[in-house]
């Protein structure tokens, strides 16, 4: 029998973190993931991770206020105080571990400018930031002697009155069903980009813990919070990190105007993302832009600084546009970027589910509120996957197994898979329910919103939910059967896809990366509040929660 | 852009399984990559067929395939470049089982990565703050560090073809990111402990620097560079008891004495002299050599202008006491 004080799902740096903690707590702990954990998507990011280093003059509560305010208001405030507090020993932390952060004249951890905020305090590794963190967080997992579950697709969730008994997961190498008893759960499965097309997003962020958790009855937050990246690339979509910007790129339109000081003259290109992407859409729209798409300038960096510090992106230009930044402006567009919201949590990770943790982007604390700002959510990985990590040690210290009939629960989930996999051919295909979906939520849930496009996507919905029910798997092996596990993929962003529909509808003002066009103007007066949503006998079941200020009265967003 | 994909498949289940090719038609962008060719083969043509992938830009190191012989990331690949008569020919990485499809079996690349003991171990107390170390030695390391362990490299290794017990470019270079870390080893940020393992067989000085695995990495890391550098750092950490390093050193010595090679004398002095079991091993070859006329000179006389080597090795090194 597997079994494991601790399980953690999803190996990218929140997972590797709280397995890490866990163990060191003293837990038995393993780690669950469906990919090798240095696949995971935290390499994507590219910037930077941010930190208030008190020895060079920066405060934790004005890294906290930027915070706040990049939220919208929206963000928990005792939540962003734990995480701005804790952030200068999170990174120093990593430091120790062996990052090979850039550094300044004297030798010290050297810092760029990000959107937002009002200091440089963003720390880094060229333009790989979040790759240099994930191989580092991967060592220290080694070291620790965690069990690793690689390449382990988990397919539900047990729970049996409503405490958490543990995993089913399929071996994705044999194609074996293996039940995991555990006594605490710790969701860090990231985030659902997939369920948008295009999305800077990896093609494994399919929100999977988000609809596991979901189905098992855990609340979700901020579902409608949806980040439209400022600069993802034209085509693909794949991300070109604000580190440009922080580094002093500009955005120009089609006359080459730098078109941010319209909207935000003081902070300019490094106004937050939510209202860097408003602008972009508001000039395309107008039809400022060139081929759906604005300028990214950085010729004026010059090479050297370009080949330090932004290498990586230069190459991703080169390879996949053909625009070399050192010479040409690339283009780029507003693009589906990062879930402010997910399985709602505690400081510690925990949910409404007992033994049910989350952390990082699948995770809603909520520290990012309506808008995160850019180098938060590595801070955010770190810090919540610590703390996840260590309460799950203590919490199962002492607690016994849940019993649940494990031969059972692995027959039903064969019999689940099997009838999966002997649907008939009928023509449909699930790479085409998938692109219905994201097409759908990219129309009309991308950077503007409205009631009538809200609805009919929540309509598109019901008709894909329909042709998931008979959609065929065209692969019956067993041995990295990949056909299948994009079958249950898919029915997870489906999962997802309809909170976050519903959530957006339901919220009835313009905040954060939220903009209806109906509604365009921030209401304090009702809408100051979190959208919790839950799964009820009949279907969702929204309501709201409060949202807590300690120290930031809420006012007027500018930059 | 209309592709023809020919795709090597395997199916483990199959009643014969046997690797096998087939072709596949596919219209992608103009600028589209093989990774984008093939995940439309798999989206719209067969979903059986296996392939790992995910971020598409050639961070998550998932995608290495082979593509027309040579190891890379298809979502790095523009299918322009590379097409040939409407063709792209893509196979699994080499060096490892194929597990189905372009899906390969990484347990030996992990498992050689585990060996050089993948993590900082300081030998010194930590500071509070963090290390104070140079930008330029943390660029150094970042060019390193910068490895995504795709395993493009251990794929076209060609002394991994012949011995699979080699460590591997992959692996070395993971261990030279820690060698050469500032923050790794004693005060002086010397790990000797780890440049004793790596200087055993199957380490530092077993690549014969053929330069696949430049060629094939994706992110400019440059695998044997870095395997150079390490042995660079064992001679001068004072670990020259080894074929490896004595090998170096004899020929060396021998060009900068002579301005070139005294083959004859570079055996023993690369096996050691004293080592008879060894040396009696290179009879045959010696034999050989002596029967098809490849004997070199017993006297190995100086090239008439040698003195101009010896001016090279004196900008190099500085000049030696002579």
């Amino acid at each position: 029998m597997l079994e494991h004080d601790v399980l953690v799902i999803g190996a990218g740096l929140a997972g590797m973190r709280a397995a890490i903690a866990a163990r060191a707590g003293g837990a038995t702990t393993a780690i669950i993931s469906k990919v090798h954990p240095v696949r995971s998507h935290s390499n994507a990011a590219q910037g930077g991770i941010n930190a208030a280093l008190t020895d060079r003059g920066d405060e934790w509560e004005d890294h906290a206020y930027d915070t706040v305010k990049g939220s919208d208001f929206l963000g928990d405030q005792d939540a962003i105080e734990v995480m701005c507090k804790a952030a200068g020993q999170a990174l120093i932390d990593m430091e120790h571990f062996g990052v090979t952060f850039n550094r300044d004249d004297e030798g010290r951890l050297g810092t760029r400018a990000f959107g937002g905020q009002r200091r440089a305090r963003t720390f880094f590794v060229g333009d790989f930031t979040g790759q240099a963190l994930l191989h580092v967080m991967f060592e220290q997992l080694i070291k620790s002697g965690v069990r690793r579950y690689e390449e382990w697709f988990v397919s539900s969730l047990i729970i049996e009155d409503g405490k958490v008994c543990g995993v089913m997961a399929l071996e994705v190498r044999t194609g074996q069903i293996y039940a995991i008893r555990a006594k605490t759960v710790i969701f860090c499965t990231g985030g659902f980009g997939r369920v948008f097309e295009p999305s800077t997003n990896a093609l494994i962020c399919t929100g999977d813990g988000i609809a596991l958790a979901y189905n098992a009855g855990a609340e979700l937050m901020d579902m409608e919070m949806v980040q439209y990246h400022p600069t993802t690339l034209a085509g693909s979509g794949v991300l070109i990190s604000e580190a440009a910007r922080g580094e002093g790129a500009y955005l120009l339109d089609k006359d080459g105007n730098r078109f941010m000081e319209k909207y935000a003259p003081n902070m300019m290109e490094l106004a937050s993302r939510d209202v860097v992407s408003r602008a972009e859409q508001t000039e395309i729209n107008a039809g400022n832009g060139i081929d759906g798409c604005v300028h990214l300038d950085c010729r004026h960096l010059g090479e050297a600084l370009i080949m330090e510090k932004l290498s990586q992106i230069r190459e991703i230009g080169i390879d996949l546009v053909g625009a070399d930044m050192i010479k040409e402006p690339i283009p780029i567009r507003p693009g589906m970027h990062y879930a402010m919201g997910g399985i709602r949590t505690n400081v510690d990770g925990q949910t409404n589910l007992e033994g049910v943790y989350a952390a990082g982007e699948c995770a809603c604390v909520s520290v990012h509120g309506g808008n995160r700002l850019g180098a938060n959510s590595l801070l955010d990985t770190i810090v919540f996957g610590e703390r996840s990590g260590k309460h799950a040690a203590e919490a199962s210290r002492g607690a016994d197994y849940v019993e649940f009939d494990v031969n059972k629960a692995v027959r039903n989930e064969e019999k689940r898979i099997q009838e999966l996999l002997d649907r008939p051919q009928n023509g449909d295909r699930i790479a085409a329910v998938r692109l219905g979906m994201g097409e759908s939520m990219n129309r009309n849930l991308a950077v503007y919103r409205n009631e009538e496009g809200m609805k009919e996507t929540l309509n598109d919905l019901k008709g894909l939910q329909e042709r998931y029910k008979t959609v065929p798997v065209d692969n019956k092996g067993k041995i990295f059967n990949t056909d299948l596990v994009f079958g249950l993929e898919l029915g997870f962003m489906l999962d997802c896809a309809t909170p976050i529909a519903m959530s957006a509808l339901d919220r009835k003002d313009s905040r954060g990366a939220q903009a209806r066009t109906d509604y365009p103007d921030r209401d304090d007066e009702n809408w100051m509040k979190h959208l919790v949503i839950k799964k009820g006998a009949a279907g969702p079941e929204l309501s709201y929660a409060p949202v807590s200020i300690t120290q930031w009265t809420p006012e007027e967003r500018k930059y | 852009m209309d592709v023809t994909l020919k795709v090597q498949r395997f199916d483990p289940e199959a009643a014969d399984p046997k690797p096998y090719w087939e072709n596949f038609q596919v219209s992608i962008e103009d600028n589209g990559t093989v990774l984008d060719a093939l995940i439309k083969v798999r989206e719209d043509n067969d979903g059986s067929f296996s392939l790992r992938c995910s971020c598409r830009s050639s961070i998550c190191g998932s995608c290495a395939v082979r593509i027309n012989g040579h190891a890379g990331l298809a979502c790095k690949t523009q299918a322009q470049k590379v097409i040939k008569d409407g063709v792209i020919t893509v196979e699994p990485a080499g060096n490892m089982p194929v597990v189905k499809d372009l899906v390969v079996n990484f347990d030996g690349f992990w498992d050689k990565v585990m060996e050089v003991e993948p993590y900082l171990k300081p030998e010194g107390p930590e500071p509070e703050a963090e290390y104070i170390a140079s930008n330029d030695a943390m660029l150094h390391l970042s060019g390193v560090t910068a490895c995504i362990m795709c395993g493009a490299c251990y794929s076209d290794c060609t002394v991994l073809e012949v011995d699979p017990t080699f460590l591997g470019p992959a692996a070395l270079a993971k261990a030279y990111r820690f060698t050469a870390d500032p923050r790794d080893g004693d005060e002086n940020g010397v790990s000797r402990d780890r440049l004793e393992q790596l200087n055993k067989p199957t380490g530092m000085w077993d690549c014969t620097r053929c330069m696949e695995c430049v060629t094939a990495c994706p992110k400019g890391v440059a695998p044997m560079d870095r395997i150079m550098a390490l042995r660079d750092q064992a001679l001068e950490a004072g670990f020259h008891n080894t074929n490896g390093a004595r090998h170096t050193e004899a020929f060396s010595d021998s060009v900068e004495h002579s301005g070139w090679l005294d083959e004859l004398r570079l055996v023993p002095k690369s096996l050691g002299m004293t080592n008879v079991s060894a040396l009696v091993g290179y009879a045959p070859i010696a034999i050989q050599a002596i029967t098809h006329g490849k004997m070199p000179p017993i006297i190995h006389k100086k090239l008439p202008d040698s003195k101009n080597v010896r001016k090279l090795f004196d900008k190099v090194q500085g000049p030696k006491q002579r």
